[in-house]
């Protein structure tokens, strides 16, 4: 009998109990609850987000695949197409950081290669608490060790990502995970179900009794009995992996099969009742052929694992045999559980007798949609209340203290734990503004960046929202790469708050907007609610993963400088903008006042302009403004060349000294030219009507910037490249 | 050679077909047939996962038994990272790998000093020339019992150190703590050797560098 017990263990209202009863026509016995409570979680379901989710811009010409498949796909011409998501793999990887990350690793490869595509890079958007707690660095070594561990064994570079500090991911860390393959158009495989009577095949790893709830524990907010959800969360087995992604590609390259599945979140319940709905059939299966690893295992343990480094396969008829052999040769099972039937129903059979049967349609199109009340949250008032504080004496001071900040500093601990460099494709990885992969047999590259500013969008998430947007597209346009597509991972507290609802309605605002600016369209992505531990929430986190084409490989520009004596050019203008800065953050400690403004038509100018003077052969380096400002801009680009070379520069802007190094004004690139390419650029920019001034040189070994008549930082690079270089291996040293 | 598990088979590949323009092909570990190569090559990669210790069940693949009897009798193998490995659980090669010293996964660009330059891998390179090649392995840190080590350095088997930029070799140069600061090694009969660093990810000026070229053109030249 299913009581109120039962329903709150299964994370279901009365109401929406009393819907399944209504759809299936009966009381539903425990498995088929189990499935319920699965695929309408808030995780698979999208059932808080839906209604927001629609404001997306979602069409473009090269579209080939938008939301709702595994993966989004773009069409990159020759004959190719990129395959990509982003996914959260949060709540796992705060109860068990190293299978939470790994398998998150895990999971969204999955997604890539089950459309045909091989994956060629990984990326990857982590947050934590500060540092200074022991609980906070061990979860962030974790998480790093298993996306290492992972993505090195199963050969897949991991080619940056970014990560943020703040006290709001101490009890809730952000993983979210980004990947992309590339595919030939016409080998594109989709998660269908065709042709009654067509064989259904488990293949890969065997099934056991971990990840059981997974996708409902992902949908619920943690309390203090969080320790007790470790056996919830899933291990991961990149070997195993490796071996399914090498056997699956060959099946897809042959004309074997109607559909694949991977067996994700929800596991075999997911990969069935999706297969079968999207192609209007049924699915039969026998739970007594499921290859299992454990003994004893119930029909509701088998529907709801969650067991990585599985999938599920929807054969041709009569290719079943050559399926098998191609498995086989790889060292892994390959049984056929069942079939496809017509019907539109789910029918599972164990030791013979029938334990679920029910209308797919209930599960996956009948789902409740909420539209969720929505609210101004009470603390905007007060936040966006930034006041008056001191510029700091000594800037050279404020400029290492910053520099080391956990956020800005350079992240080389963790990028050298990932395999940045293996399929020899990585151009660029993490340190330039965008990660560049080559495209083997074209003259292409793809560009990939992360990026999202949460504390933007806490204190104005409609424009936090547009930054994401812009400053990825930004990022791509400092590589020299133009926007292609986009997929987005939105990190939000529990939907059921109104506050909360009304930061994730402002956000999705935001970043429609600018995704229509920049005429790209979201392909998919990925939402996680319920980021609240003890009752504090996260600040709204959108992640945007942006996808950029680089048309020809020789455009491909970096972020360091080339030589002494180029010229220094900033496109944009300094406002005084510091609000919600770091360097408000960390030398004020105030997490306030107004975030940076943006002007969209204003940024989409400055970034074709960037790319057209790329592609005229103008530009030497050039590097986005961002987190630490003007000052932090140009010591990275002094610290990533490899000479180390100084710089001169001299502001004349009429604001606040601080707001001209370390503000966080948007629609700003710093570009570095030969000295005869100058002027030719400034012309040009006079033409299209972008703001664009010459700020200084390159040169010499230190870094010097004045404002007006005072020299506000003069400091040897090399002083100023160990306080970013030492600062996180530093936290982390064994003492 | 493909295990199950490699993962730089296509990156090696890649770089001797279309970078190199050589006629290359893969090798199944389930087969017994060498296909009359003149040399072979173990990749990188993490072959049966790396579980119970790197390279140690790959050293057990069926065409492992052709590769010793090739190898035994003169013919060239290179192992390269995780085929280093395998190489010395097969006991082609001395010694054994421990974990990085500071116990992580490393991935970087280092410096190599060529101290051996008569090797059917190195003859392209000077004694003393540095090369730019990047590594990426969590049990790279090479280990061997102290009269196993002399008789290394007494047969010049040490071919590549990790150093710096100049040639210096220092602790922190040596950056997963190998003895003696060992990146590759060859046999006593000069025709097996082990590196941990990936010369196939140093073939491209794209990449980085181009240094790696030089063990494959050492190769190349060697066969003739």
């Amino acid at each position: 009998m299913i009581d109120r017990k039962i329903l709150e263990e299964h994370n279901l209202t009365p109401d929406e109990y009393e819907k399944i009863v209504e759809l299936i026509g009966k009381e539903p016995n425990i498995t088929e609850l189990g499935i319920f409570s699965l695929m309408w979680s808030e995780h698979c379901s999208y059932k808080s987000s839906k209604v927001h989710l629609k404001h997306l811009p979602v069409d473009g010409k090269n579209v080939i695949q938008g939301p709702g498949e595994n993966a989004g796909i773009i069409d990159i011409g020759d004959g190719l197409a990129a395959v990509f998501k982003i996914e959260s793999h949060n709540h796992p990887s705060f109860i068990e950081p190293y299978q939470g990350a790994a398998t998150g690793v895990g999971g969204i490869l999955r997604d890539i290669f089950t459309m045909g595509a091989r994956p060629i890079v990984l990326q990857d958007s982590l947050r934590f608490g500060p540092l200074s707690s022991a609980k906070n660095k061990s979860v962030m070594e974790g998480v790093v060790s298993g996306i290492s561990g992972y993505g090195n064994s199963i050969g897949i570079p991991t080619v940056g990502g970014d990560v943020y500090f703040n006290d709001c991911y101490s009890l809730n860390p952000l993983v979210n995970v980004f990947a992309l393959g590339i595919v030939k158009k016409d080998r594109i495989f989709y998660a269908k179900a065709e042709g009654t009577g067509n064989p259904v095949l488990y293949v890969g790893a065997k099934t056991g009794r971990d990840g059981i709830h997974g996708a409902t524990m992902a949908s619920a907010e943690f309390g203090e009995d969080l320790e007790q959800k470790r056996p919830n969360v899933q291990v991961g087995d990149p070997f195993m992996e490796k071996l399914l992604l090498e056997a699956c590609l060959e099946v897809t390259a042959k004309d074997l099969i109607v559909g694949i599945q991977d067996m994700g979140a929800a596991g075999l319940t997911c990969s069935t009742t999706e297969m079968a709905s999207k192609s209007g059939t049924g699915i039969e299966i026998d739970l007594d052929r499921v290859p299992q690893r454990e003994e004893g295992m119930t029909p509701y343990e088998m529907m709801l694992s969650e067991s990585q480094e599985r999938m599920l396969i929807v054969a041709k008829k009569d290719k079943v045999q050559e399926v098998r052999e191609i498995f086989l040769k790889w060292d892994l099972d390959a049984v056929i559980i069942g079939q496809v039937t017509e019907g539109g129903r789910l029918k599972v059979s164990f030791e013979g007798k029938t334990v679920v049967d029910i209308p797919v349609k209930a599960v996956i199109d009948l789902c409740p949609v909420y539209e969720r009340e929505i609210e101004v949250p009470s603390y905007l008032e007060s936040a966006t209340q930034l006041e008056p504080f001191p510029q700091p004496e000594n800037f050279n001071q404020a400029f290492l203290k910053l520099l080391s900040s956990p956020t800005i500093a350079e992240k080389e601990w963790v990028r050298r734990q990932y395999d940045h460099m293996v399929q020899v494709n990585t151009a660029f990885s993490a340190g330039a503004d965008a990660s560049v992969i080559r495209i083997k047999d074209t003259n292409k590259a793809l560009a990939v960046t992360l990026d999202g500013n949460s504390l933007y969008a806490y204190l104005d998430p409609e424009t936090g929202g547009k930054i994401a947007v812009a400053e990825a597209c930004r990022n791509l346009a400092c590589v020299g790469a133009r926007p292609i597509g986009v997929t987005n991972c939105l990190n939000f507290g529990n939907p059921e708050k109104p506050e909360i609802m009304w930061q994730f309605q402002e956000t999705i605002k935001g970043i429609a907007q600018a995704c229509r600016t920049f005429g790209i369209p979201v392909t998919g992505g990925n939402v996680s609610f319920y980021n609240d531990t003890e009752g504090i929430s996260i600040y709204p986190t959108p992640v945007l993963g942006i996808v950029g084409m680089v048309d020809d490989m020789k455009q491909i520009t970096g972020p360091a400088f080339k030589e002494g004596g180029d010229i220094l050019i900033l496109l944009g203008e300094n406002k005084n903008e510091l609000g919600a800065s770091e360097y408000v953050k960390t030398i004020h400690q105030k997490e306030k006042g107004i975030p940076p403004q943006i002007d969209l038509e204003e940024e989409k100018r400055i970034q074709d302009f960037c790319l057209e003077i790329i592609s005229l052969g103008l530009v030497e380096s050039a590097h986005d403004v961002s987190e630490g400002g003007l000052a932090c801009c140009l010591a990275e680009s002094s610290f990533l060349s490899d000479k180390k070379t100084g710089l001169s520069v001299n502001l004349r802007d009429g604001i606040r000294s601080d707001a001209v190094l370390f503000g966080e004004t948007q629609s700003r690139i710093v570009i570095t030219s030969k000295n005869q390419n100058h002027q030719k650029i400034l012309d040009l920019a006079e033409n299209k009507q972008v703001k664009a001034a010459i700020i200084g040189k390159t040169g010499r070994d230190r870094i010097v910037i004045s404002h007006g008549e005072t020299k506000l930082i003069d400091i040897p690079v090399d002083e100023a490249l160990k306080a970013w270089r030492n600062a996180i291996p530093e936290i982390f040293s064994i003492k | 050679m493909i295990f199950p598990g490699s993962n730089c088979d296509y990156d090696t590949l890649y770089v001797l077909k279309e970078v190199l323009n050589q006629d290359a092909i893969f090798l199944w570990h389930k087969e017994h047939d060498l296909k009359n190569v003149d040399c072979v090559i173990l990749p990188g990669g993490f072959s049966y996962g790396d579980y119970l210790r790197s390279g140690s069940i790959a050293a057990f693949s069926p065409l492992m038994q052709e590769v010793k009897d090739f190898a035994l009798s003169g013919g060239l193998v290179l192992g390269i990272c995780n085929g280093f490995q395998v190489l010395l659980e097969l006991g082609l090669l001395p010694g054994a790998m421990l974990r990085n010293k500071n116990l992580k996964f490393l991935c970087q660009f280092v410096h190599l000093r060529v101290d051996n330059e008569a090797t059917p891998f190195t003859n392209k390179a000077k004694k003393g020339q540095v090369l730019k090649i990047p590594i990426a392995h969590y049990d790279g840190n090479f280990f061997s019992p102290p009269d196993t080590i002399q008789e290394i350095m007494a047969n010049n088997q040490i071919v590549l150190r990790y150093s710096d930029a100049r040639g210096q070799l220092s602790e922190e140069a040596n950056v997963n703590g190998s003895l003696e600061s060992i990146a590759g090694l060859i046999n006593s009969a000069g025709n097996i050797m082990g590196m941990m660093p990936h010369p196939e990810r140093a073939s491209e000026a794209l990449l980085g560098s181009e240094d790696g070229r030089i063990i494959f053109e050492s190769i190349i030249k060697g066969l003739g």
